[in-house]
């Protein structure tokens, strides 16, 4: 669900999805509907906890009149509306805009896109070997976290959870045009001489490990990250009196990132430096 | 907000320039010298709210900056951040957008050559050569290829920006490389420009009602214009009041000539029912789509007619101000604009008691930076806001919530002016002219393969071989593109193809913004195919993957098909109409949804690839 605050009841309106009547509260996206309906439809730029920028279009639907299709993440349902999430067309786009993302840019980390590969037959290889790609150079200059271009889609939720929606630090932004579009902070600066306080929110959202823990990226590296050894365990953060909830991903007995949980009504998986990053004093076991 | 920022200082002309726009910076908080306490910086509250309500002016700063020294350096960029309270990074992802701007170090001197469709079928590749060949490094000037320049009647060609105080320009068309160099490299000494009525081969017609004046009126008097019959449509629109107005518009049948084709009566209606205040007007002066100059010509020639269209515009809309966003190629439309503005505030023509009526109204004009995408109305208010110029989802709908987040009417250029013939011969007189639901008269601009390129007016109705006819279309006729890179090809025997909207709605194509491109058979199509491949992939915002990437690989397609036919191009021309089809489908604007147009009719009416 997009976070909507909870405000007085609001009334239900009635349309139709694939043929059949549904309802939904009034201010409800199509996507809320399709998920309450148990319909899933694939989403990238969405995220739970922001208002999504509805680049990606991987989420688009046919609705009944409308010239062009429709992002069901952003799009408001309305009363009468009728809206189909799996025609061919539909259905069509979604897969040219899975293979023009997975020909561009690298999707090994970014959770579900290989399942939605698979089911609309995604050929990303059929743009030829020399089709154009990111080729960037993961950007390691510090010791919190990594920013590795080369898997960003640009799907804006770094930028917003940086920006106005959540932490108004606004280190980043994107910048240049078209395909040579990439997000950086000022002056393409590395991160430290950057506005960046290092609350790692922005690695919180990102859907493709675009942005990831220095600890993670340096595991991967040496091939010894393993999500399914992993445990996770929710906590409370022990700094300071906000109170935050962590969730501390272990490894082999050792915290190896930190994450929020995103259902928190206070943070919404926001987290400071601190909380995010300040756990080695936890290891430390001399 | 919690701005952070380095320690790169503006050297001292960069302060100045800023400072030229912004005035002194009163505090060491935005700014100012730390040379002495002052008593400000103790006691500085602007910040915050009022200071972020100045962010509209970051394009106008990066213009500051760019015209004094060229470029925009890391310490300019941090004042005019400082002075205005944007995050740095923002204002940086907002210079790298623009192609007018560099923020890398670059000679003062910039020399712009266009490459795109008129210009190339004019030998701009020859003329690129040669001129990169003169001015090689060490020369002083920059050399960029650049898309259409609006001058597509006197191609090939250049337009020269040389920074500093003031900036200068030279416009180099038709170009040749000693000219272009000459531009280049004495802007100031350069010829004048011919007047604006050699774009109208028509000039003079007494029944033209559009580009009358043009040719006939001095562009620099407001007592010539008035002379010219110049604000009696003003004064009708204070006799029958907004709501009369709207009714005359709407029962004219005035639909939009931007491209979008949307009816100006209803856009106006809904916006000044619009509870939500203040609302404001914008007129669309972007004009960048490859082909299109109309815009420019009425600017140049008849700059009043502009000023007193959107003052009624304004008045109708109930907005008491607007803005004029010119497209930053157009030197001499912005100092004829800004020189009519000028005097129509000094004689009461605007301002706040416009012709002692009173009702307020004054113009701004912003100018663009070089970004077709910024015609697109969402993406030009996120440009005057000083935002990156990409396009807004919709809805809301800019008569809803538009410029600022308030109700908003968009129009063309060409939209307002025809306002004023549908005032003074009223709205039955007007609505007979054309077709039924094309009406009034029309702008095209008509350029390549033609003896009298220019823009004419004609009524709605008439085919496009009468129009090609009085251009004087030249033997060997290949192909037409009619309405611009964003439009399609027609045949040659196609030419009775009624120019309406309606139409060429029917024949499979659009009138779009009016463009009439004729190519002869010495124009190599798959080239000039690749050309506007490479123009959309170039011109996308980047936002959307539909149109970020399926631009790119449709360039590549039409890169591997170059010189292939049949079989051979078989499988690439499946590829462009699965990433095409998606794309018109998916995108999230009329950039990524037009970007396939053009090669897709190229490919199904031109048989180019068989
Ligand atoms: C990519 C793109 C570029 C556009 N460029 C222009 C332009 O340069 N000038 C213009 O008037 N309209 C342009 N438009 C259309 C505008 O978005 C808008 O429809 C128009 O300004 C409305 O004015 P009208 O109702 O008077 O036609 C463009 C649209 C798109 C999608
Ligand atoms: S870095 Fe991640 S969150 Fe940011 S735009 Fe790229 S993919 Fe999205
Ligand atoms: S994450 Fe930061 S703000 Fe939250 S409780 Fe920990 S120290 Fe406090
Ligand atoms: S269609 Fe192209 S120009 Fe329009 S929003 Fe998408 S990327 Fe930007
Ligand atoms: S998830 Fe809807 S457009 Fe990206
Ligand atoms: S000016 Fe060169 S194509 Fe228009």
């Amino acid at each position: 669900m997009t976070v909507t605050p909870l405000g007085i009841p609001r009334r239900l309106l009635e349309f139709t999805l694939d043929g059949e009547p549904v309802r939904a509260p009034e201010g409800a996206t199509i996507l809320d509907a399709c998920r309450s309906a148990g319909k899933d439809i694939p989403t990238l730029c969405q995220g739970d906890t922001l208002a999504p920028k509805n680049a990606c279009r991987v989420c688009v639907v046919e609705v009944e009149g409308a010239r062009t299709l429709v992002p069901a993440c952003s799009r408001t349902a309305e009363a009468g509306m009728q809206v189909r999430t799996d025609t061919e067309r539909a259905r069509h786009s979604r897969k040219i805009v899975l293979e023009l993302l997975a020909s561009s840019v690298d999707l090994s980390t970014t959770p579900e896109v290989a399942g939605w590969l698979k089911e609309y037959e995604a050929k990303p290889d059929r743009f030829g070997p020399d089709a154009a790609r990111l080729n960037e150079e993961p950007k390691v200059d510090n010791d919190l976290y990594v920013r590795d271009y080369d898997k960003c889609i640009l799907c804006y939720k770094c930028v917003d959870a940086c920006g106005d929606q959540w932490q108004n630090t606004f280190a980043i932004s994107v910048v240049g045009r078209g395909f040579d579009a990439r997000i950086a902070v000022e002056h393409d600066a590395p991160l430290t001489d950057s506005a960046c306080v290092y609350c790692g929110n922005c690695i919180e959202v990102c859907p493709t490990g675009a942005l990831s823990f220095k600890s993670e990226f340096d595991m991967r590296a040496a091939g010894t990250w393993d999500e399914s050894a992993q445990t996770e365990t929710t906590t409370v953060c022990a700094y300071c009196g906000v109170g935050c909830n962590l969730t501390l991903h272990v490894q082999d007995n050792e915290i190896v990132k930190v994450t929020s949980p995103h259902d928190n009504p206070v943070t919404h998986g926001n987290l400071c430096i601190k909380g995010r990053f300040g756990y080695q004093h936890v290891q430390n076991r001399d | 907000m919690d701005l952070h920022f380095g320690d790169s200082k503006p050297t001292d002309e960069e302060r100045a320039a800023i400072d030229a726009l912004l005035g002194p910076a009163e505090s060491s908080w935005e700014g100012a010298a730390r040379d002495e306490m002052r008593a400000s910086d103790l006691r500085w509250a602007r910040g915050g709210r009022a200071a972020r309500e100045r962010r509209d002016l970051l394009l106008p700063g990066l213009h500051a900056v760019n015209d004094r020294i060229g470029w925009i350096s890391e310490g300019a960029l941090d004042y005019l951040c400082r002075r205005l309270t944007v995050p740095p990074a923002e204002a940086y992802g907002v210079a790298t957008f623009y192609a007018m701007f560099s923020v890398k170090p670059r000679p003062a001197t910039v020399l712009h050559v266009c490459t795109d469709l008129a210009c190339a079928a004019a030998g701009a590749s020859e003329l690129c050569a040669g001129v990169e060949a003169r001015l090689g490094l060490g020369s002083g000037v920059a050399v960029e290829r650049s898309p259409c320049l609006g001058l597509c009647e006197r191609a090939p060609a250049a337009l020269a920006v040389r920074a500093g105080d003031p900036v200068r320009t030279a416009v180099s068309a038709p170009a040749t490389v000693e000219r272009a160099v000459l531009a280049a490299s004495a802007p100031d000494s350069a010829p004048e420009e011919p007047s604006a009525a050699l774009a109208v081969p028509q000039a003079g017609d007494p029944a033209l009602m559009l580009l009358g004046r043009v040719g006939v009126v001095d562009p620099a008097s407001l007592d010539d214009y008035r002379a010219h019959g110049g604000y009696t449509a003003l004064r009708q629109a204070f006799a029958i009041g907004p709501a009369g107005v709207i009714r005359e518009v709407t029962d004219a049948g005035l639909v939009g000539r931007g491209g979008a084709a949307f009816p100006t009566g209803r856009k106006w209606q809904a916006t000044a029912s619009q509870p939500g205040h203040p609302h404001y007007l914008v007129c669309n002066a972007d004009e960048s789509e490859p082909g299109t100059f109309k815009d420019r010509v009425v600017m140049e020639g008849d700059p009043y007619s502009l000023v007193e269209a959107m003052t009624i515009a304004g008045y109708a809309v109930g907005a008491h101000k607007g803005y004029l966003y010119l497209r930053g190629e157009y030197p001499r439309a912005l100092a004829r604009m800004e020189h009519a503005i000028g005097q129509a505030r000094a004689r009461g023509l605007l301002g706040d008691d416009v012709l002692g009526q009173g009702y307020a109204f004054d113009i701004e004009i912003r100018r663009g930076a070089g970004a077709y995408i910024c015609g697109e109305e969402t993406a030009l208010f996120n440009s005057i806001e000083g935002y990156r110029g990409e396009p807004r989802s919709k809805p809301p709908f800019p008569v809803e919530k538009g410029l600022f987040g308030r109700p908003t009417a968009e129009n063309n250029v060409e939209t307002l002016v025809n306002v004023l013939p549908i005032l003074t011969i009223g709205a039955p007189a007007y609505a007979a002219i054309g077709t039924g639901s094309s009406t009034g008269p029309k702008l095209f601009c008509v350029s390549g393969s033609v003896e009298r390129p220019g823009i004419y007016e004609l009524p709605f109705g008439a085919t496009l071989g009468e129009l090609l006819e009085l251009a004087g279309v030249r033997d060997r006729l290949r192909a037409v593109l009619l309405g611009g890179a964003a439009g399609g090809f027609v045949r040659p025997d196609e030419l009775d193809i009624p120019l309406t909207f309606e139409g060429t709605r029917e024949a499979g194509t659009t009138l779009g913004s009016g463009v009439v491109l004729a190519f002869d058979d010495t124009v190599p199509l798959p080239r000039l195919l690749l050309r506007i491949a490479e123009f959309f992939r170039d011109e996308s915002c980047g936002q959307c993957v539909p149109c970020r990437v399926g631009t790119v690989r449709q360039e590549e397609a039409l890169h591997r098909i170059v010189g292939r036919t049949g079989a051979d191009a078989a499988a690439d021309i499946t590829l462009l109409r699965e990433v095409g089809r998606a794309m018109k489908d998916a995108s999230i604007c009329g950039l990524g949804q037009t970007a396939w147009n053009a090669v897709e009719s190229a490919i199904d009416r031109l048989g180019a690839y068989e």
